[in-house]
């Protein structure tokens, strides 16, 4: 297994992944065996890492993660949700020329992958999903919007995301859907946690 | 509903405990008290379990009148303490009759202070918290005029009549150890780090105290992957200023980290003031 480990600080470990699949390997292995380990308070997946925070014994916890076989390919283990999507976004039309589409295909062919949260940052709720082929990838905006407004589903590099309320973002924005991302009364609270699957349904503005 | 009603809130005053845990892969960051041995310490004073939820103030102070008898103590950076107009104690345990108003006053030294009550204030808990996030805007918000905070039923624990608390200092020295990212900077970035003088920036707040100073040379000028975060790391921004992470900081991260502050120097970074020399002591591990 190809996975490097570096000690940051006095209760951290960041395990490094050679790519995001290994990650979400990584990651699934972490939540299932997590007793096989010292106690640990955080485990942070990202796009090439997972951060282990609040170690009992940060040595103990290497040695042990050294020894592990992790499957070839990360299960498809999380639930599956639907996000209806009005894809009216202000940059539908620019993302459609960067793929050399017209909209309309554009908004076919993004809603036709299968999404995958690999991991969350930015916000509660955020979730940067993977599944976007990678000829698809586009660039974040020159310059960022000060305001994007909640529940817009939005595109940058690798990533899909949907941003659960309204702040400044850069990036490309697709369209919106109205399901609540986060919610502090509801359990879970955020939606799109790691490993959750995710398809965006086209649907028409109300 | 006994409680403290909130006469004056001062600057930026939250409701902070120890903050959440188990949350940080939601994009949820840790909040709690900035300077924690000072909410500990005010919650022994009034008979509280250390994680019972108090008020962090802000350079500016926080005037409250008590809904009901109230037990208060106050600590973190020292201000004047008093009740309906006379001079009480700061740093240790203070009955507040009933209808009567405290005010906590500027901080003569340090930034935050910290007030406890016997009991605890008992606003509604979010992700196993109390504490104000004020980057992902979590928790109660920053206290506003005329708002009651609601305090619970005293505990029956032992109250300490004397606790140390530190005076805020005059030069902060942050430890640091090994970052994940060195390979991220020039060979020179961490003599330059270790030897030059920073001053703690106007920026800095509850995510993260900001130095003003010489600019550490990167050797890589590509993005990094965002990965996750710790408290204390001392991220550097495309500027070169080095910037350390405290409780508020955004779980994940896409800027280098040359060096990790140990948790018990953090808590005399939270009451430093824009311009107080700040030292860096690397260490080799």
């Amino acid at each position: 297994m190809d996975l490097t480990f570096r000690q940051v600080g006095a209760d951290a470990l960041l395990v490094r992944a050679p790519d995001g699949e290994t990650v979400a390997a990584l990651y699934a292995a972490l939540l299932a065996r997590r007793d096989e380990l010292p106690a640990i308070t955080e485990i942070v997946p990202a796009a090439r890492t997972v951060l282990l925070d609040g170690l009992a014994d940060p040595e103990l916890t290497r040695q042990r993660l050294a020894g592990w076989r992790l499957p070839p390919h990360p299960p498809a283990d999380g639930p599956l949700i639907e996000l209806p999507t009005v894809y009216d976004g202000a940059d539908l039309a620019e993302v459609a020329a960067l793929w050399g589409c017209s909209p309309a295909e554009a908004v076919r062919l993004h809603s036709s992958f299968e999404y995958r949260v690999a991991f969350c940052g930015f916000a509660p709720g955020f979730g940067y999903l993977t599944g976007l082929p990678a000829p698809y990838e586009v660039p974040r905006r020159d310059t960022p919007r000060s305001s994007v407004p909640a529940g817009s589903v939005a595109l940058a590099g690798p990533y899909t995301g949907v941003y659960p309320r309204s702040s400044p973002g850069g990036w490309q924005l697709l369209g919106r859907t109205s399901v609540a991302l986060w919610d502090t009364d509801r359990e879970p609270a955020a939606l799109l946690a790691p490993g959750v699957r995710v398809r965006f349904v086209p649907v028409a503005a109300a | 509903m006994t409680g403290l009603l909130v006469v004056r809130p001062g600057p930026l005053t939250t409701v902070q405990d120890l903050g959440r845990r188990g949350v940080a892969h939601l994009g949820v960051p840790r909040a709690g008290a900035l300077d924690e041995p000072a909410l500990r310490a005010a919650n022994r004073l009034v008979g509280n379990p250390a994680g019972t939820a108090g008020l962090e103030t802000t350079l500016g102070g926080v005037t409250l009148r008590a809904v009901g008898p109230q037990l208060v103590a106050v600590t973190g950076g020292p201000a004047a303490v008093r009740l309906d107009g006379r001079p009480v104690a700061w740093g240790a345990a203070v009955a507040v009759p009933d209808g009567s108003v405290l005010d906590l006053g500027p901080a003569t030294h340090g930034v935050r202070g910290y007030l406890a009550v016997a009991g605890g204030l008992t606003v509604p808990p979010v992700l196993g918290s109390r504490s104000a996030d004020l980057l992902s805007g979590l928790g109660p918000a920053p206290l506003t005029v005329g708002q009651l905070l609601p305090v619970g039923p005293p505990f029956a624990s032992d109250r300490a009549d004397l606790v140390p608390l530190p005076a805020p200092p005059a030069e902060l020295v942050l430890r640091l150890q090994p970052g994940p990212h060195l390979d991220w900077f020039a060979a020179a970035a961490r003599p330059l780090l270790a030897r030059s003088r920073y001053l703690v920036g106007p920026a800095s707040n509850r995510i993260a105290l900001r130095t003003e100073g010489p600019p550490l040379p990167r050797a890589r000028a590509d993005e990094l992957p965002s990965e996750g975060m710790v408290l204390g790391a001392v991220q550097v921004p495309p500027d070169g200023r080095p910037m350390v992470f405290l409780a508020d900081h955004p779980t994940t991260g896409g800027y280098p980290v040359i060096g990790v502050v140990p948790a018990a120097d953090l808590p005399a970074a939270a009451q430093t003031r824009p311009g107080t020399p700040v030292r860096f002591v690397p260490l080799t591990r």
